[in-house]
């Protein structure tokens, strides 16, 4: 890194946070402010290049700041104070961690003499957030910040992106030094290509595979390697399933496409996994969720594993080969030594089985069904839209059969599963591309979590539109009482529920209920085709189910439903 | 450290790491922390600044579970953390401390 050198001059630890954030590229910041931020705030209040986005909830901001993350693969930031705010923060600064978002999160914190004293708003942010972050700070000096500001945004974005938080006491904000020189805006630092050797047994075993099966998993995302997914898949003649965080790399009507994998996947998907002979995951971690019961997936295949971070490589599957390294680059070492391959006899089984297994979707073409509802959005829109959601029976049902078609076109917590994500990522999609048009799909029990972020994305005009597919229930609860707690349904039934068209209307934004409409198509196209913020409600029978589905802990063979 | 480790584990094999790491506030608890909050308990803990004091060396006693390679891994990841070398149970630098812990 050059040092850039000008004219000295003396600035406030605070000034310096924008200044480097200026010089960052920086340009939206979301975030709620708080006593111990206030220097910052100040600073940031004179930044010409900066705008800040003002949530109603820390926890919003930081799904602002990944809804921003999200689309753009660049890391974004929130702002919040110390105490409530930062904790407010955690659940957000937890999800992007286990999505792999590059996140920075910047903290005020009580002055330095009264850090242990249990000083008004004082917690130990740095501590709570050990275990969240990929790496954190806590600022003893100003001139910690030359270095720390672009060593955060350095490490959010290279490698396994991930969450930084830099926790500044305010004293430290106030504290005025000198500025000789500037240091380079912190960039992602290229991880060392894989050996040539691993390279080529990985082209042995895919050309020697007679059932190969590709699983793509969100590092394709990250990596920006959908496209050579898609040639390799092409190339070696392999089907290829999706985790939850990849789908949108191979697109869903792509014919070598089986869609998603694990727990909610079509019955051919995991069949046609259950008899691969060579499985080739790529930048996937082999989550619970898409694997069910680890040592019953792919029983009778070998493993290539493809991830950046070393630390996956044989966490839940040995695998026979494991590739530490980034994807795009692994893929495009590999891509030369494969032969082009038919393979018509396993991709002929693959084919039968998507006919005999295929995803059962009743009342897909009645608008007044669940999945109907999803397809009747998805009718109105081309593959420009940004498709959020919330966590819950509506998600899967949206990844299950939303038409995505590239990559960062789906914004969907996966790890960590965190109802209240749909709202907040969608402003924060919209602030970052405001030409999309960004959709969230959110249920009544998700909305709610974080619903004052409507008046959000009333202030900004935010071009999103959110569709609330109402059960009056925790809907994947219910599901899960009814199957496995022999129906005993317990605290997951609303008997007190708001009328979200009034509330939405309350809060500024344009309401409609495709209930009430006479003509639904219609009602819809309307909604999702003028600008800014939109809530369209609807109500959904709450005995509708989210299948096939694979009990928890079971082998995926085992999936109950068609 | 942590109770669910001490009940669940069984006196097996032991390993020793050395972990070479930055010396400043919060690398311990980036350690440590990764062992507690993978319910692994640290049965002996050693450290020292190297050097003047820039750097440190941490030297943690465990019980050599499966589960081991992979906390491996997972410390070599951390940003303070430059290299983490594993030992057998036999190495001396635990058992020359004995004196005093009688």
């Amino acid at each position: 890194m050059n040092p850039q050198h000008t004219a000295s001059e003396a600035l406030s630890g605070a000034q310096l946070v924008v200044r480097l954030l200026e010089r960052q590229g920086v340009h939206t910041v979301a975030g709620l402010p708080g006593g111990a931020i206030l220097p910052i705030y100040d600073a940031l209040a004179l930044s010409r290049s900066i705008r800040h986005v003002l949530a109603r909830h820390e926890q919003g901001a930081g799904f602002i700041a990944q809804g921003m993350a999200r689309v753009s693969g660049v890391p974004a930031v929130c702002l919040a104070s110390s105490g409530p705010g930062a904790t407010n923060l955690l659940t957000a600064i937890a999800d992007a961690k286990l999505d792999s978002i590059p996140l920075v999160a910047i903290t005020g914190q009580v002055p330095k003499a009264m850090i242990g004293t249990d000083a008004f708003q004082e917690v130990d942010t740095y501590g709570l957030t050990i275990p969240i972050t990929k790496h954190n700070f806590l600022i003893s000096d100003a001139a910690e910040l030359l270095e720390v500001i672009p060593r955060a945004f350095r490490i959010a974005a290279s490698g396994r992106p991930g969450p930084v938080l830099v926790d500044i006491p305010k004293d430290v904000q106030s504290q005025v030094i000198e500025i000789a020189s500037w240091p380079e805006p912190g960039r992602a630092l290229a991880a060392p290509p894989p050996a040539a050797e691993v390279i080529a047994r990985a082209a042995q075993l895919i050309d020697a595979a007679e059932r190969p099966i590709l699983y793509l998993g969100g590092g394709v995302v990250h990596s920006a390697a959908a496209d050579l997914a898609l040639i390799l898949a092409e190339k070696a003649g392999l089907p290829t399933v999706m985790s939850l965080m990849a789908l949108g790399t191979l697109p869903t009507d792509h014919p070598l496409s089986l869609g998603m994998l694990g727990m909610h996947g079509a019955r051919c998907t995991n069949l046609a996994l259950e008899s691969c002979d060579l499985l080739l995951a790529v930048g996937a971690r082999f989550d619970d969720r898409a694997t069910g019961k680890a040592a019953a997936f792919c029983p009778g295949a070998r493993i290539i594993h493809i991830d950046i971070d070393p630390s996956e490589l044989g966490k839940i599957k040995m695998a026979h080969l494991g590739i530490g390294g980034d994807v795009k680059t692994t893929l495009e070492l590999l891509l030369p030594l494969i032969k082009t391959q038919a393979r018509l006899a396993w991709l002929a089984q693959v084919t039968d089985l998507m006919a005999a297994y295929p995803l059962c979707t009743p009342g897909i073409d009645d608008p007044r069904s669940h999945y109907g509802l999803i397809r009747a959005v998805a009718d109105c829109l081309d593959d420009e839209a940004i498709i959020a959601t919330d966590v819950g029976q509506h998600q899967m049902w949206v990844a299950q059969t939303y038409p995505l078609r590239r990559p960062r076109q789906w914004l969907t917590s996966g790890g960590l599963g965190t109802m209240g994500f749909g709202l907040p990522a969608a402003i924060g999609a919209a602030l970052a591309e405001p030409q999309r048009t960004v959709v969230c799909f959110s249920g009544d029990g998700s909305i709610l979590m974080n619903m004052q972020e409507l008046l959000t994305a009333a202030e900004v005009n935010a071009n999103i539109k959110i569709i609330v597919m109402d059960n009056a229930s925790l809907g994947l609860v219910f599901q899960q009482q009814t199957l496995f707690y022999d129906e005993r349904i317990y605290a997951s039934r609303f008997e007190a529920v708001p009328d979200f068209v009034k509330l939405a209307r309350a809060c500024g934004i344009h309401a409609v209920d495709i209930d009430q409409e006479a003509q639904p198509r219609a009602a819809l196209a309307a909604a999702l085709s003028m600008h800014g913020p939109a809530l369209i409600h609807a109500a959904i029978d709450v005995r509708q189910q989210v299948l096939p589905m694979v009990p928890p802990g079971a082998a995926n063979r085992e999936m109950i439903g068609d | 450290m942590n109770s669910i480790a001490k009940t669940t584990q069984t006196a097996g094999s032991r390993a020793v790491l050395e972990i070479d790491v930055n010396n400043h506030t919060g690398v311990m608890s980036h350690v440590a922390g990764l062992f507690s909050r993978r319910a692994c308990n640290i049965e002996a803990i050693l450290c020292m600044p190297l050097d003047g004091g820039a750097t440190s060396r941490i030297w943690l006693l465990l019980n050599a579970e499966e589960r081991l390679e992979q906390m491996i891994k997972q410390v070599a990841k951390l940003e303070d953390v430059y290299e983490v070398r594993r030992h057998g149970a036999d190495h001396g630098v635990f058992k020359d401390l004995e004196a005093y812990f009688r």
